[in-house]
C-alpha cells in the first residue's frame, strides 16, 4: 500500500547524511539510499515484496525528531534530515544482529549459505563480531519432505520473505507462521510438511528469496546455496505495468 | 425522535420510577457476580413484597469491589442511600424487613469515607445506579439525548468543535488528543469510513473498561454514534476481549435495543445519518489492543501490528480512513456534547482534561473502581481513597501504566496525576491500572513479572521485541535468582535502550519501561543482588592503590 505510485505525486528534496537528494514523495528512504549506493542494512525488505518493517535494522534518524523510524516504511518528505549512520543507530543495529544470532543457530562454517548468507554479511557490514547474550540453544526440526527443497528452522530469522512472496508473486499462500513471541516459526500449509503441502507449486521463489540457509534447495552441501532473486523485479515490474 | 419525544419519554420514565417507596440496587458487575451476588439478587426479589412498593434491580458496578457483593438501597425522601457490603443471600430477609425503618447495621457499609467522597463521577455517573439491560434506565438519566440533539440540531463540525473544547484525551493509554484525531479522519476525503470502539483491555489488573461495558453500555454506543455523525462514518465495530462475556452479552442487548428504537441502524431518528455497530471479539492476545494489530484481527488476519505512518486516519480498516478510540474515551463523548466541550475543559489540569477512572490494586485497603478528576496528588489516591496500606506494612511504591509503565516510589507521591506529570518521572497514565506495593516487594521481581508478560505477549513480528524481551527476562531471571554480575546488569540496561528505540509497536517500545523506573528509584534492590564481581573488585584495588600512591 505504501508503494503504490499515486499519480500527481510532487518531487521532494531533502538531505540523507549530510547529502541532497530530490526524489518522488511516495518514494521511501531506504529506496532513495540504496539507490545513491548508501547501504542502510535491511533483512526484511526486499524490493518487490511488500513492505514489513519487522527486522528493524534500517531504522534511521530524522532530524528533530525523538522516535527513529524504519526507512523502510517511511516515506521521503521536503526539508528531511535523515541519518542513516550515526554511532547510536550502529550500536543498535550490531545489538539487533547480536539477538538475532542469539535466537536460533547460525554457526556460519557448517551451513550451506556459508559466504552467500545476507545475515552473516550485515555482521560483517555492521561490524558484529562477537555475540554478548547468551544463545538460546533451541534445537529446531528440519523438515526435508519436499522433493526440491528443504527447511532448516534453525536457520531462520522470520524476515517472512518467504511468506510474502509466495503470496504476493505466486499467490500460492502456502507459508504462514504460527506460534507468537520468541515461539514464532514459519509453517507450511497448516503446519504440514513441506513434502505435503496441497498448495505449494514447487516454483522455489521463497528459496531464492530466503536470506540465510534456512530454505535451500536440497542436495547442497556446506557453502553451495547460491540464491537467485532476478526473477523478483522482473516480475513485480511486470505486474505494475499489466 | 425529535428531542423533545426523547425528553417527554425520559420523563415518563422517570415518573414510573417514582412510583416506587424504595429501590433496592444490586451490583452485578463481573466482580460482584463471582462472589455471590446473582443469589442475592433472587433471594431479594423473592423476599420483596408483591405490588410496586419496592423495586429490586441489579445495576452495574458500584466501585468498591473488594466489599462485595454490594446492595444499595435508596428511599424516596432519603437523600443518603444506605449501603451494604459483603451482603450474603441469607442477608435478604433482614434486608427487606428494614426497609423503611432501620439499617441493618452489621452489613453497613460507610459512605461517608473518602472513597466514596473523594470522586467525581463523569465515566462513571451512571454505574451502580442504572440497571444496564434497560434501555429506558438510560434514557431516563439523559441518555441518547446528546445524540438525539446533535443530529436533529447541530452540525457534525459543531459536535466536533466540542470535543475540540473539551482538551479530551485518549484514555487507552497513549494520551493522543481526542478532537484533533476526530478532525483528521473527518477531513478524508473518502466516502467510507468505520470508527472503532477498542475494548480489548489487556493490562494485567486492569478492569476499567469492563466496568463501564458492564454498567452502562449504552454510553459508549452513544459516544460511537456520535463519533460516526463527526467524522463522517457509518458502520462501526466493538472488539472487546472474548473473557469479558458479561460485557460481551451487554453490548450485544444494548445494539438490539437502541437498533429497536432507532437511535442506532439507518436514517437515526428520521434523519440521513445511518450507523450500525458490530461486536468483534477478541481472542486474547495483549497486542491485538495495538491500533493495527487490532484492525488486521477485525479483517480476519493474523493480529500483527504495522509501522505506522499511515495512521488509521488515513489507512485504517480495509485501507478507509478509521477513528480508533478506547472505551473511556467514548464514555466520556456523551457528556461533553450534553454539557459542552468548555464545562469538560474546566475540569483537570492545564494539559489533561476530565476525571480518569483508575483500578487500584496491590497492598491496599480499598481495592476496586474509582473516579477522580486529572491533577489529583498519587498520596490522596493511595492513603485516603485507597485507605493507605494494610496490615501496618509500610508503602514502598505504585506501579502505574501496567506492562507499559513504571514504578514510583513514596518521594513522588505528592505528583499530581496527569499524562504529562507522569512521564516527565519515568512512568505513564496507561489506561489505569494502579498496584500499590508495600515493603515486602522486590522490585527486581516486579520488574520481572510485567517482562515475562511482555515476552509471552510479543507478537514476534520484529527482533528487538521478540528476542530482546526474552534476553532481558533470562537476564532478570539471572538477577533476581542472585545470580547476576554487574555485566549482566550493563547489558540489560543496554537492552532496555535498544528495545525501547528500534521496536516497532508500542508494546515493545515500552517494555523496557518497568525495568527501567525500577532500575530509576530502586537501583539498590538490583545491586545487592548482583554477585561479587572478583575482576571489578580488582580493578577497583588497584584504581585505589593508584590513587593512593
Ligand atoms: C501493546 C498495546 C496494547 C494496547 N492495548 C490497548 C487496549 O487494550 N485498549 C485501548 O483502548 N488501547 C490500547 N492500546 C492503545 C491503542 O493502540 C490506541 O492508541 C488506542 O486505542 C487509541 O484510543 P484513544 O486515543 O482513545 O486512547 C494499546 C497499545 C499497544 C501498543
Ligand atoms: S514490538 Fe513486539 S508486539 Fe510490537 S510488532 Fe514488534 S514483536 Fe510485535
Amino acid at each position: 500500500m505504501i508503494q503504490t505510485p499515486t499519480p500527481n505525486v510532487r518531487v521532494v528534496t531533502f538531505k540523507i547524511d549530510d547529502r541532497d537528494f530530490s526524489a518522488r514523495e511516495d518514494e521511501t528512504i531506504i529506496q532513495v539510499a540504496w539507490e545513491n549506493g548508501i547501504r542502510v542494512p535491511s533483512l526484511c525488505y526486499l524490493e518487490g515484496l511488500s513492505v514489513w518493517g519487522a527486522c528493524r535494522l534500517c531504522v534511521v534518524e530524522i532530524v528533530g525528531s525523538p522516535r527513529l523510524v524504519s526507512s523502510c516504511s517511511t516515506r521521503v518528505a521536503e526539508g528531511m534530515e535523515i541519518r542513516t549512520d550515526s554511532e547510536r543507530l550502529q550500536a543498535y543495529r550490531r545489538m539487533i544482529l547480536e539477538l538475532l544470532f542469539s535466537e536460533r543457530n547460525h554457526v556460519c562454517s557448517v551451513c550451506v549459505s556459508n559466504g552467500h548468507c545476507e545475515l552473516q554479511n550485515l555482521a560483517q557490514q555492521c561490524g558484529m563480531d562477537h555475540v554478548r547474550v547468551p544463545y538460546r540453544n533451541k534445537v529446531y526440526q528440519v523438515d526435508s519432505s519436499h522433493d526440491l527443497f528443504r527447511v532448516d528452522h534453525n536457520r531462520c530469522v522470520l524476515c517472512s520473505r518467504c511468506i510474502r512472496v509466495c503470496d504476493e508473486i505466486e499467490g500460492a499462500h502456502t507459508w504462514d507462521s504460527k506460534g507468537r513471541g520468541i515461539d514464532t516459526q514459519v509453517i507450511t500449509d497448516l503446519n504440514r510438511p513441506w513434502g505435503e503441502s496441497d498448495s505449494c507449486t514447487g516454483c522455489g521463489k521463497c528459496v531464492q528469496v530466503c536470506p540465510t540457509g534456512a530454505l535451500v534447495q536440497q542436495g547442497t552441501s556446506v557453502g553451495e546455496m547460491h540464491k537467485d532473486r532476478k526473477f523478483l523485479p522482473y516480475l513485480s515490474r511486470m505486474r505494475d505495468a499489466q | 425522535m425529535h428531542i423533545d419525544e426523547l425528553n417527554e419519554l425520559a420523563e415518563q420514565i422517570r415518573t414510573q420510577h417514582q412510583s416506587c417507596q424504595h429501590c433496592v440496587r444490586v451490583c452485578m458487575a463481573a466482580s460482584c457476580q463471582s462472589s455471590g451476588a446473582d443469589d442475592v439478587l433472587k433471594r431479594l426479589e423473592d423476599a420483596a413484597p408483591e405490588g410496586d412498593q419496592v423495586q429490586v434491580k441489579s445495576v452495574g458496578c458500584m466501585g468498591l469491589c473488594s466489599a462485595g457483593p454490594l446492595v444499595e438501597v435508596r428511599s424516596r425522601g432519603d437523600d443518603q442511600p444506605i449501603m451494604y457490603q459483603h451482603v450474603e443471600s441469607q442477608d435478604a430477609e433482614e434486608i427487606m424487613g428494614s426497609l423503611g425503618d432501620s439499617v441493618v447495621q452489621r452489613l453497613e457499609c460507610p459512605t461517608s469515607i473518602p472513597f466514596f467522597q473523594r470522586q467525581q463521577k463523569i465515566v462513571l455517573e451512571n454505574s451502580g445506579i442504572i440497571d444496564p439491560e434497560d434501555i429506558e434506565d438510560y434514557i431516563a438519566a439523559d441518555g441518547y439525548s446528546a445524540l438525539v440533539e446533535a443530529l436533529t440540531e447541530s452540525s457534525p463540525a459543531e459536535v466536533l468543535n466540542e470535543v475540540n473544547l473539551s482538551g479530551l484525551r485518549g484514555r487507552g493509554g497513549g494520551g493522543y488528543p481526542t478532537g484533533l484525531k476526530w478532525s483528521t479522519v473527518a477531513k478524508m476525503p473518502a466516502t467510507q469510513k468505520y470508527v472503532i470502539c477498542n475494548a480489548d483491555e489487556g493490562d494485567p489488573g486492569a478492569f476499567m473498561d469492563r466496568a463501564v461495558l458492564e454498567s452502562d453500555p449504552h454510553r459508549i454506543l452513544e459516544g460511537m454514534a456520535l463519533a460516526a455523525y463527526a467524522v463522517g462514518a457509518n458502520r462501526g465495530y466493538i472488539y472487546v476481549r472474548a473473557e469479558y462475556p458479561l460485557a460481551i452479552d451487554r453490548l450485544k442487548k444494548s445494539i438490539r435495543q437502541a437498533t429497536r428504537k432507532g437511535l442506532l441502524g439507518a436514517n437515526v431518528c428520521d434523519t440521513p445519518f445511518s450507523f450500525d455497530i458490530e461486536v468483534r471479539l477478541g481472542a486474547g492476545a495483549f497486542v491485538c489492543g495495538e491500533e493495527t494489530a487490532l484492525m488486521q484481527s477485525v479483517e480476519g488476519e493474523r493480529g500483527q501490528p504495522r509501522p505506522r505512518p499511515p495512521y488509521p486516519a488515513e489507512l485504517g480498516l480495509w485501507g478507509f480512513p478509521t477513528l480508533i478510540n478506547n472505551v473511556e474515551t467514548y464514555a466520556n463523548i456523551a457528556p461533553i456534547v450534553r454539557n459542552g466541550g468548555e464545562w469538560f475543559a474546566s475540569i483537570g489540569t492545564e494539559r489533561s482534561k476530565g476525571t480518569k477512572v483508575f483500578a487500584l490494586a496491590g497492598r491496599i485497603h480499598n481495592t476496586g473502581l474509582i473516579e477522580v478528576p486529572m491533577g489529583v496528588p498519587l498520596r490522596e489516591i493511595v492513603e485516603e481513597i485507597g485507605g493507605g496500606v494494610p496490615d501496618g506494612r509500610r508503602f514502598k511504591a505504585v506501579q502505574t501504566g501496567g506492562p507499559s509503565g513504571g514504578c514510583l516510589p513514596a518521594e513522588q507521591m505528592d505528583l499530581p496525576v496527569d499524562y504529562d506529570s507522569l512521564r516527565e518521572v519515568g512512568s505513564i497514565m496507561g489506561s489505569g491500572g494502579m498496584i500499590v506495593m508495600d515493603e515486602t516487594s522486590s522490585m527486581v521481581d516486579v520488574a520481572r513479572y510485567f517482562m515475562e508478560f511482555c515476552m509471552t505477549e510479543s507478537c514476534g513480528k520484529c527482533v528487538p521485541c521478540r528476542v530482546g524481551t526474552y534476553q532481558m527476562h533470562e537476564l532478570l531471571t539471572k538477577i533476581a535468582a542472585g545470580k547476576g554480575t554487574s555485566a549482566d546488569l550493563a547489558l540489560l540496561e543496554e537492552l532496555c535502550e535498544v528495545v525501547q528505540m528500534t521496536s516497532l509497536c508500542g508494546l515493545g517500545q515500552t517494555a523496557p519501561n518497568p525495568v527501567v523506573s525500577t532500575l530509576q528509584y530502586f537501583r539498590h534492590e538490583y545491586e545487592e543482588k548482583l554477585i561479587r564481581d572478583e575482576f571489578v573488585d580488582m580493578e577497583q584495588q588497584t584504581e585505589e592503590m593508584e590513587a593512593v600512591s
